[in-house]
């Protein structure tokens, strides 16, 4: 049985950060869960990541406009980022205030709009939505830039409130009506970008947010039974004051980091999994004024997170599969080399095409993540990875399963591998499956050569399987 | 039209990156075209001609093959109304038929849920390439989307055939039915179970084959001829999908000598795959459409052209009518798509709609969100 120290904190660095390895996991374990649980939330005590190699070897990768180079940048992110949390949560905001690529048509903006997320996603949220509500990307995503005081489009308003904000509803009734909509709407006329339209075909230029009073309508508006000469920033004030807000956010980081929930739409009428968890961090959300560290900390610090029903309990996006990997067997780890591009293109073949969610209301998660086709992708790229007994984390993992004796029985040698490749929750099917594989093996040795050849051999085998299976489809 | 639309197969070839129309199926005796393209106009004695006005691009020899035989049609004008000139946004338009909001659902992912509800048959569509593209995307729907057919499966990474054939033999008996797992868990054992019989199917595909057809060894070339293989294998595919290497046909720059090749390994190898599989006598009820996401702009820029809007598109097949279809796009400076591009004088829906229709015995309007006039090219 798997130390539960080691499996919890496994837990917590799959969920809070993009995986590590089993080296990392020892070493935060012996420093403790909740002094591990602060350095998560307070990036600023975590060195930056290192992009000066990056940019040496790549110089055009701060200007570059393809996608292609800033999925490629975000991914090197992910994986060597030391502030775990911080980049987590950008996937998080990724994944909620969708944009994408498809209409924008520019990286560089796609690139600024992530590292916006990155750079504020655990700040205050009241902050968070004016960075949102005045990034040029999303006001032309969203439609914002053709909303004229003469003509609205409610684009941005509808979205802000359904998408971003407050959900259509909760506890069964509505959190707002169409009059609001329109209300909202009508307080961001005004907001759009310079220059005003697609930077076609002139080639592209960098966008700026442009505030046109000209343009905005200033009269009298209600929006949430409140009156006034709302402009958008008043909207935002009265939007973060709700309990629908702190209902919506609070659903949304359990359904990220705690377990699958079911889909957003469907949130009005079904409640939430863990009411208690939920009233904390709703409670820590009006306590704080709006802050989400906090709410982070509650999460993370509760029985609920803690507990190991948790555990494995939510089916790995594409990003969380491929970059928890690379930590995992320590591939392209604090060095720069060939082979980052066609890993960064791996979330694109499972179904998650990074930057460029397939509508503002983003992927399908959960067990929609998978079907016949970028299942296959999944376990082949897994089992690719986790086989390729040469890589430094792989190599440390089998060094371990070494350690634990001079000889190892298949049962321990199948135990140890499920503990090596995360403390993974396999049931007793998988288990007795692969125990009888490693049987038809008979005992491991690594006293010679040969039989550390061998062992060697059949660790990179039982990775490879333990790869395929259904459970390490889980986070 | 062949006898029976339960049999009938359509095969996809997307011209990724916006090819230019322009110079595939040329107006060489127009003036204009002379007066916008300073650099990269085919001069006329070069271009085989279609008529007295339109002739195809020099190295679409194979193609004309078709043409004569009265078997290729040629769709002109061919966009949708208010351009995009984004790749992305332009292709998703041409996979969902949603050109004023974002799309979920791929045309042929619907078509393939009423061909085969029930997902009866894993294989009903193949993708041949990596990523699904947004085409055959449905949920409910299984697609095989195969990078290497000589390789494809689970478990690949696994050297040494017998590892693998015992490690899939895990696989298989680690994804048998269990109960008390939880739905998801449960969910994932079921798809991995279609997924291993997919390509336990797809996998004898190469060793039935037999052919004397050599196709080239470009990316194009080694697709067509797994289309052609996963066809003569009879496994009831009825969607084959395919795509130029991403966005090849994408010329900002150095169009003369891209183009000519990309034309060349297009044209060869589409007619290798129908000597093929005539050859096979296995022709007659396969339809082959090949489309771009948008043109390129009609003046040159010096070296290469910029996207552009009305492009054009092509079926081939043996129950094809072969011929020009609409108007080729007037080149006037007062007839141009705003920003110097030809307009579109053809809906992409209208071919979609004849080929649900007539050629898979669907009900288009549902799926391509209306009615459109058919094309009556088959």
């Amino acid at each position: 049985m798997a130390d539960q120290n080691i499996a919890l904190m496994a837990h917590l660095m799959r969920r809070a950060g993009f995986g590590a390895s089993r080296a990392e996991v020892e070493a935060k374990a012996a420093q403790g869960y909740d002094a591990t649980v602060e350095a998560l939330l307070n990036p600023e005590s975590q060195p930056a990541v290192d992009e000066d190699l990056m940019l040496r070897y790549n110089p055009a990768y701060n200007q570059a406009a393809a996608i292609e180079v800033n999925i490629q940048r975000w991914l090197y992110f992910m994986i060597n980022n030391p502030r775990q949390l911080q980049e987590k949560m950008a996937l998080f905001w990724h994944m909620i205030f969708c944009a994408g690529h498809s209409k924008i048509d520019s990286g560089q903006e796609m690139g600024r709009m992530i590292d916006m997320f990155r750079e504020h996603g655990m700040g205050n949220f009241r902050d968070l939505l004016m960075r949102l509500s005045t990034s040029p990307a999303m006001m032309y995503y969203l439609d914002n830039t053709e909303s004229h005081k003469v003509a609205l489009n409610e684009n941005y308003g509808r979205e802000l409130l359904e998408l971003f904000s407050l959900g259509v509803g909760k506890d069964e009734t509505f959190n707002y009506a169409e009059a609001d909509v329109k209300a909202c709407a009508r307080a961001f006329t005004g907001w759009n970008n310079a220059p005003a339209y697609p930077p076609f075909p002139y080639g592209r230029s960098p966008w700026e947010f442009r505030y046109d009073p000209a343009d905005h309508d200033d009269s009298e508006k209600t929006f949430l039974g409140e009156t006034g000469r709302w402009n958008g920033e008043d909207i935002i004030n009265i939007i973060c004051k709700q309990p629908a807000t702190a209902r919506f956010l609070s659903r949304h980081l359990y359904n990220f980091f705690v377990a699958d929930e079911v889909p957003v739409p469907s949130w009005r009428q079904t409640p939430p999994r863990d009411m208690e968890l939920v009233n904390a961090l709703e409670k820590a959300y009006f306590d704080s004024g709006y802050e989400i560290k906090p709410m982070l900390r509650t999460l993370f610090t509760s029985d609920s997170f803690k507990a190991p029903s948790a555990r494995f309990a939510r089916v790995k996006s594409p990003a969380e599969m491929v970059a928890s990997l690379m930590r995992t067997v320590g591939e392209h780890r604090d060095e720069i080399k060939p082979g980052l591009f066609a890993i960064s293109q791996e979330p694109k073949y499972m179904g998650m095409d990074l930057m460029n969610p397939p509508t503002v209301e983003g992927w399908h998660t959960g067990h929609e993540w998978i079907d016949s086709g970028t299942l296959v992708e999944r376990i082949n790229f897994a089992s690719e990875y986790l086989g390729q007994t040469d890589s430094p984390g792989v190599r440390d993992m089998i060094d371990r399963l070494m350690a634990q004796g001079a000889r190892l029985s298949p049962e321990q040698f199948v135990e140890g591998c499920i503990d090596m490749v995360g403390a993974l929750n396999v049931t007793d099917e998988t288990r007795q499956t692969l125990i009888a594989h490693a049987q038809r093996g008979g005992e491991l040795r690594h006293g010679t050569d040969a039989e550390r050849a061998e062992f060697t051999r059949r660790c990179g085998e039982m990775f490879q399987m333990l790869a395929a299976t259904g459970e390490f489809q889980f986070s | 039209m062949a006898s029976s639309k339960q049999d009938n197969v359509f095969a996809v070839l997307s011209l990724s990156g916006g090819n230019d129309g322009l110079n595939t199926v040329i107006p060489y005796n127009n003036a204009l075209y002379r007066d916008y393209r300073p650099n990269l106009g085919i001069p006329a004695d070069k271009v085989i001609p279609l008529n007295d006005e339109l002739g195809l691009h020099p190295t679409m020899a194979p193609l004309k093959t078709f043409w004569d035989e009265g078997k290729l049609a040629i769709f002109l004008g061919i966009g949708y109304p208010h351009p995009s000139y984004s790749h992305f946004r332009s292709m998703d338009i041409w996979h969902t038929c949603e050109p004023d909001k974002v799309g979920v659902d791929g045309w042929l992912g619907q078509a393939m849920k009423e061909i085969d509800p029930q997902a009866s048959n894993v294989l009903t569509g193949v993708n041949f390439g990596r990523g699904l593209p947004r085409a055959l995307s449905k949920a409910g729907v299984p697609v095989a989307s195969v990078g290497d057919l000589e390789t494809y499966g689970l478990l690949t990474g696994i050297e040494g055939q017998d590892q693998r054939t015992e490690a899939l033999d895990v696989f298989a008996r680690m994804y048998g039915p269990t109960v008390g797992t939880g739905y998801a868990l449960t969910y994932i054992r079921s798809t991995g179970i279609y997924a291993l019989k997919g390509a336990d199917i797809l996998a004898t595909a190469p060793a039935k084959y037999k052919s004397s057809v050599t196709y080239s060894k470009s990316t194009v070339g080694g697709y067509m001829k797994n289309i052609a293989q996963t066809h003569l294998a009879n496994f009831g595919t009825r969607i084959l999908y395919t795509t130029s290497p991403y966005n090849s046909f994408d010329t900002h720059a150095n169009q003369a000598p891209a183009h000519t090749s990309l034309w060349t390994d297009v044209s060869v190898n589409v007619k290798n795959f129908y000597d093929d599989l005539r050859e096979h006598k296995a022709s007659d009820n396969v339809l082959l459409f090949m489309f771009s996401e948008f043109g390129r702009r009609i003046t040159d820029n010096g070296s290469g052209t910029d996207h552009g809007a009305a492009g054009v598109a092509f079926a081939v097949g043996e129950h094809v009518k072969g011929g020009l279809y609409g108007t080729y796009p007037s080149l006037k400076p007062s007839d141009q798509e705003e920003g110097g591009n030809l307009k579109s004088s053809m809906d992409f829906r209208s071919v979609y709609s004849t080929i649900l229709d007539d050629w898979l015995g669907l009900n288009p309007a549902p799926i391509v969100g209306g009615s459109f006039e058919k094309v009556r090219f088959l």
